[in-house]
């Protein structure tokens, strides 16, 4: 790649897209920063109180628990989902009408609005109405997500990985489909195993369409609301409440916006921090190449 | 053997996907009254509904209007500014590339409140053209990503060339350059389009009557009267179509516009 000039006209071009994205995130997130250190009584009075919601929000039992379910759930989907979409994708035929069926079929649940998928599933696992309820209970199993914590989480995660192992499928098959036929005919003649070929030529190949995977899934997977808003509204009892239900639940149906202001921005740091971490990783990468 | 994951895969894709058109298809009394894999009592009622109702037909067309202005605006702001990212040395050109991705990680939770006081503030509120530039908060900076890594792909020595025989700089831009990345521009496209579509928090939040969207109207019904399943089913199977009609136009374009973008 040719190095870039120095020309500070880029400014200009990316002006609008500056201007654009700055009246909807930094003006929000002035406003909740405002809120934040703010106590309010109604009729739009206001108190500074500078950092009491921080230390209420950390010091929160509720909060805690509701982190560590997140953590939880985002750990657990991205265990299943990365492995599960890079096989899926080694198995995937190369060349032939079936890739662009597979594809089309696979991109699919990435194109349901969300809440859809949601109420799909809320549906579809029933135990009296639904297909997965009936099978399950069917097979002798006790299986009533409305009511067991365990059951809820399994369908929740089942619908995750539903819902977006393909985005890892179809990334891991495209940084496959970038490796020439050559490498793996000499391969062949060197007599490489294929567990040879995965390591050392298609996993090297994969690797930065990978981070960029688990990048996506992480903050995607962290962001998640509506889904398991629909799906078990964070039920039952608090046992699928994650951090943006609790939020939600905190700013707009307690309408404590304090706290809840102090809660987006601990979020925010959080995802922020993470991603962060992703992304040295992710160019520390391409620098070596 | 080696097609067998693929394959269950798949199915396990279909099923509930399956389950949803066939009850579409069936009148509620069968949905709950009983268990059947193939509708029974065949109906088209749950349809007829949805496309006699304005209520059910506007939340389609009010979904289909924000969608296709959000694309649009992402698309057009977006492609020089992944150009001066992929081409250009600036000031504070990094920490600007990384500022725009961390919107794309911002929580819409976070966003909801603050959005609808910005958007009424203004007098956007239930207009579509505030859920457009509200979706820009994540679809602006991801447009960004893929063109960069598009654009990054094609040679410097084009532009030269170009410059050299007395090109300036729009006419090669619009004239040259677009029509070469063309399958990047299909691949943001299809993103921005894919992620405005599904997106619901938001869009509610901005939107009362005027601009609702269909997946804000399925949420109501199915609170207020009861559980109309086959209507919901019906709704839901419909909301399939846009993005199955999107991606298999692009479906060639998705394996190689990962391979060559950075996303």
């Amino acid at each position: 790649m040719d190095a870039k000039t120095e020309n500070q006209r880029g400014w200009l071009y990316v002006l609008p897209v500056v201007v654009l994205v700055a009246c909807n995130a930094v003006i929000p997130l002035m406003a909740v920063v405002n809120y934040s250190v703010q106590e309010t009584f109604g009729n739009n009075v206001f108190f500074f109180e500078g950092v009491k919601w921080f230390q209420q929000v950390l010091h929160s039992e509720r909060f805690h628990a509701a982190l560590l379910r997140q953590l939880a759930f985002t750990g657990i989907i991205l265990v299943i989902e990365v492995p599960l979409g890079v096989a899926i994708a080694l198995a995937m035929p190369r060349r032939g009408p079936w890739v662009s069926v597979c594809l089309v079929l696979m991109a699919l649940p990435l194109l349901i609005p969300w809440n859809v998928v949601g109420a799909m599933w809320n549906i579809f696992a029933l135990p009296d109405i639904g297909m997965l309820g009936r099978l399950l209970n069917g097979l002798g199993l006790n299986y009533n997500y409305t009511q067991q914590p365990f059951s809820a989480w399994a369908t929740l995660i089942a619908m995750d990985v539903w819902h977006w192992t393909s985005l890892v499928v179809l990334l891991a098959y495209a940084g496959l489909s970038s490796i020439p036929d050559a490498y793996y005919q000499a391969a062949k003649i060197d007599g490489a195993s294929s567990w040879a070929v995965f390591r050392y030529i298609q996993l090297p190949k994969m690797k930065r369409v990978l981070t960029i995977a688990v990048l996506l899934r992480f903050m995607d997977s962290f962001n998640i609301y509506t889904e398991p808003f629909v799906l078990t509204g964070g039920g039952p009892g608090n046992s699928t409440t994650l951090l943006s239900i609790d939020l939600v639940k905190i700013a707009l149906g307690q309408f404590d916006l304090g706290p809840a202001a102090a809660m987006s921005i601990i979020y925010f740091l959080i995802i922020l921090a993470l991603s962060w971490i992703f992304y040295t990783v992710m160019t520390r990468g391409e620098g070596q190449s | 053997m080696r097609r067998a994951l693929p394959t269950l895969y798949i199915l396990f894709l279909m099923l509930p996907i399956y389950w949803l058109v066939t009850m579409s298809f069936k009148p509620t009394t069968e949905i709950l009254g009983s268990f059947t894999l193939w509708p029974q009592a065949f109906t088209l009622e749950n349809y007829a509904k949805i496309f006699t109702d304005p209520t059910w037909y506007n939340g389609y067309v009010n979904s289909l209007i924000y969608v296709v202005i959000n694309t649009v605006i992402s698309v057009v702001v977006a492609l020089p500014a992944a150009y001066a990212f992929s081409r250009y040395r600036f000031l504070g050109d990094k920490h600007l590339f990384f500022w725009l991705l961390t919107n794309r990680m911002a929580p819409a939770a976070v966003f909801a409140l603050p959005f609808f006081e910005l958007y009424s503030a203004v007098g956007l509120f239930d207009t579509h053209i505030a859920v457009a530039l509200a979706h820009c908060l994540f679809n602006i900076p991801l447009a960004v990503w893929i063109l960069e890594g598009f654009m990054s792909s094609v040679p410097k020595q084009l532009d030269e060339t170009a410059y050299l025989d007395g090109y300036s700089f729009w006419r090669f831009f619009l004239r040259i350059f677009v029509p070469t990345i063309a399958a990047g521009i299909g691949v943001a496209a299809f993103f921005c389009f894919m992620f405005s579509w599904v997106e619901l928090l938001l869009a509610k939040t901005l939107t009362s009557v005027a601009a609702k969207p269909i997946a804000a109207t399925m949420t109501r019904t199915a609170s207020s009267s009861g559980y109309e399943l086959g209507l919901l089913a019906a709704a839901g199977t419909l909301t399939f179509i846009p993005g199955a009609v999107v991606i298999y136009f692009v479906r060639n374009y998705i394996a190689k516009g990962f391979a060559l973008g950075r996303v």
